[in-house]
């Protein structure tokens, strides 16, 4: 497991799965990849399908349609798989914890490895985010 | 200006006509007359159906139609009251204004307002785990 | 002989945004319907208001979306203020300028993202780089005036949170002088190039009569000719005292929405440059001790059109009705007319026209309702959409005769 995992840190394929997010976490992703971050030099790739990925990325909070969704797309992605949870609802559910349709955070669903808050949080937090991800990974 | 036509239009419908500031004109009308003023109002005045929408108060349901008429970028709403709170029901506008399909079927979800006549009355936002007679913007202590 | 076939796409893609959930029946390769499911973001806001204070809803209705961020917010503040009198009376001068400013700025920052994205399903991603690398400047700007990229924060009942400093003043006409150039590039690499003009022309077509009857609002409703837009027929803020002009095309294509975004830009550019000129010096907030009994309307026109929120208080701090309908509510179900009869590569850039931010690939997989097997999957939509691009830039010199 372990070996798997610190071969897939070398280019980290990302899918983003946005849960009832309000897109400034999902804009804030993109901009990761466009000239002024360019994340792609690293080998960072956003791709269109849970079955090529690496990483899950969830932004936001799941609601019960969403909920499933999630649950759906983490049961789909080959193992080892790592979750980056992308802003303060991800974290934590943030003003939205009171709502009548959000059921439960994130982690709550799913296992994340990773958190990053903000709301949003910037380019660089997420780059950030990601290389310590990748240094605990490869300590283990 | 508009709002003479309108007044001209619906004459006695109106129950009562209040102009809360320049630009934005209320009117009361009673749920029978609904569907029959805001044909009028769409198609033969050409006002523009922004949105509806719907509240719990003391006394009722209340659905506040919000029309637009962009010339003079006034607004109208129109007001009706539902007494009936056990089976609250309302004439769809949907047939007329294909526009307003969505925002019907969300109220109807929201406050369990039965629109008579719409064509495709289903859950639009909440997901189908939802209790059923279970109304999220309805008022608990009532 | 033709069959029918459902594709199923999203509610996740692998690009943008708010999941949505489409279902195109095809026969062949013309769409013949489409049943669209929403509700993967609804959080209940409208309930949750209702249990904040007057001065935190602001903050609340900022996060229904992102690329609005400033519109909700102003829209609810205009709600209340139209219950105190009116914006205009009890907002200072030099808070109108700014609430203007940072409009304006913000439909840069949208209409570039919504380019950029554009240009991603036709397959020329070079011009998703292009816009949003420029877009990055004026994110900057939002930065250095509130202190934040997204989510401003800036907008109070009684005026605004954050001044703009006579040093950052020259910084923003920079940014924005340069930006005109880049508008002309994108003229130039859009609306001047056949492949695209080729490919969009005449594609997804809302009619005057069809946007009428579905009550489409913003750059939609405006590239199918319908004369609309609040800023100059309900004015708020200071459009009333500055010389702009609105953007109307006849035509209602995919290429109709296009142009007129390109050309909005360059208004918000005229617009932005005549506020720093004439803004005046002065407070930027009064003190509003309370809200009255009463009901309030306030309507802005964001980037993607007009945003309305009702307003009802009981006299306490907090209000005990908010309604909020935001532009893509009215915009979005117009794609059962527009995707009809078209063809399924053509469907990805159509959806994304009306600028929902939905384009929903991921996960697509074609199924034979025969047979139950799947014939397509994954990214296939843009792929189809992209080759029809290729095709069509390969036989382009067929098309300038």
């Amino acid at each position: 497991m372990s070996l798997k995992l610190k071969v897939l840190t070398k280019s980290l394929w990302v899918y983003h799965a946005g849960c009832s997010a309000c897109n400034n976490c999902d804009i804030e992703i993109l901009d990761a990849l466009t000239p002024r971050y360019d994340v792609e030099r690293f080998g960072i790739v956003v791709v269109g399908s849970i079955r090529h990925a690496d990483v899950l990325l969830v932004t936001g909070v799941p609601n019960y349609k969403t909920k499933e969704e999630l649950k759906g797309l983490y049961s789909q992605a080959p193992q080892p798989c790592l979750v980056i949870a992308i802003g303060n609802c991800a974290c934590g559910r943030a003003m939205f914890k009171d709502s009548y349709n959000s059921p439960c955070a994130v982690d709550e669903i799913i296992p994340v490895d990773c958190y990053i808050l903000g709301c949003p949080p910037k380019p660089e937090a997420i780059i950030a985010g990601v290389v310590k991800l990748i240094q605990k990974v490869g300590k283990k | 200006m508009k709002a003479e036509a309108i007044k001209e239009r619906l004459k006695d419908r109106i129950v009562n006509w209040c102009k809360h500031s320049e630009r934005r004109i209320y009117i009361t009308i009673s749920p029978k007359d609904v569907k029959e003023v805001i044909s009028s109002l769409f198609g033969d005045l050409h006002l523009r159906f922004i949105t509806a929408s719907g509240q719990h108060i003391q006394g009722g349901l209340e659905i506040l139609y919000h029309f637009s008429f962009d010339q003079t970028g006034e607004i109208f709403s129109l007001r009706v009251l539902i007494k009936n709170e056990k089976k609250p029901e309302i004439e769809s506008i949907t047939p007329v204004i294909k526009g307003a399909e969505w925002i019907e079927r969300e109220i109807w979800e929201m406050l369990g307002i039965n629109f008579v006549g719409h064509p495709n009355l289903k859950r639009l936002l909440l997901s189908d785990e939802w209790p059923e007679g279970k109304y999220p913007l309805r008022q608990k202590d009532s | 002989m033709s069959h029918k076939i459902v594709i199923p796409l999203g509610p996740h893609h692998p690009l943008q945004e708010e999941p949505a959930f489409f279902e195109l029946s095809v026969e062949g390769e013309k769409v013949t319907d489409i049943d669209i499911t929403v509700g993967y973001v609804h959080r209940g806001i409208e309930k949750l208001s209702e249990s904040k204070h007057f001065d935190q809803v602001p903050f609340l209705v900022e996060r229904i979306c992102g690329i609005c961020s400033s519109s909700h917010p102003y829209a609810f503040v205009l709600a209340v203020e139209d219950m105190l009198g009116g914006e205009k009376n009890i907002v200072p001068e030099r808070a109108l300028y700014i609430r203007t400013i940072i409009e304006e700025l913000q439909r840069i920052h949208s209409h570039l993202l919504w380019l950029g994205l554009a240009g991603h399903f036709l397959g020329y991603d070079t011009l998703w780089m292009w816009a949003w690398r420029y877009r990055e400047p004026v994110l900057d700007c939002f930065e250095m005036i509130t202190g934040n990229r997204q989510n401003y924060a800036i907008f109070k009942v009684g005026g605004v949170r954050h001044n703009i400093r006579d040093e950052d003043i020259p910084i923003i006409k920079k940014t924005i002088g340069d930006l005109t150039k880049v508008v002309d590039m994108f003229c130039g690499a859009i609306t001047d190039d056949p492949v695209i003009k080729a490919r969009l022309k005449g594609v997804g077509v809302l009619t005057k009569q069809e946007a009428i009857e579905w009550c489409v609002v913003g750059p939609t409703a405006r590239a199918s000719g319908i004369n609309i837009d609040v800023r100059r027929d309900d004015p708020y803020g200071i459009y009333d005292q500055i010389n702009w002009n609105v953007i109307v095309k006849e035509e209602g294509s995919v290429f109709a929405k296009i142009q007129v975004r390109i050309l909005e830009l360059y208004e918000s550019i005229n617009i932005i440059c005549q506020c720093l000129e004439k803004m005046p010096e002065g407070e930027i907030n009064t003190e509003i001790k309370d809200i009255p009994i009463g009901e309030g309307i306030g309507r802005i026109e964001a980037p993607r059109g007009e945003c309305l929120h009702y307003v009802r208080s009981d006299g306490t701090n907090r209000p005990i009705r908010h309604k909020i309908r935001a532009p893509s509510y009215m915009n979005v179900p117009s794609n059962k007319t527009t995707v009809v009869g078209e063809t399924i590569c053509d469907a990805a850039i159509i959806l994304a026209a009306v600028d929902p931010c939905y384009s929903c690939t991921d996960r697509t997989i074609v199924l034979d309702r025969i047979t139950d097997k799947k014939v397509l999957n994954g990214w296939d939509l843009i792929e189809l959409s992209r080759k029809k691009t290729k095709e069509l830039r390969r036989n382009f010199k067929s098309i300038l005769k």
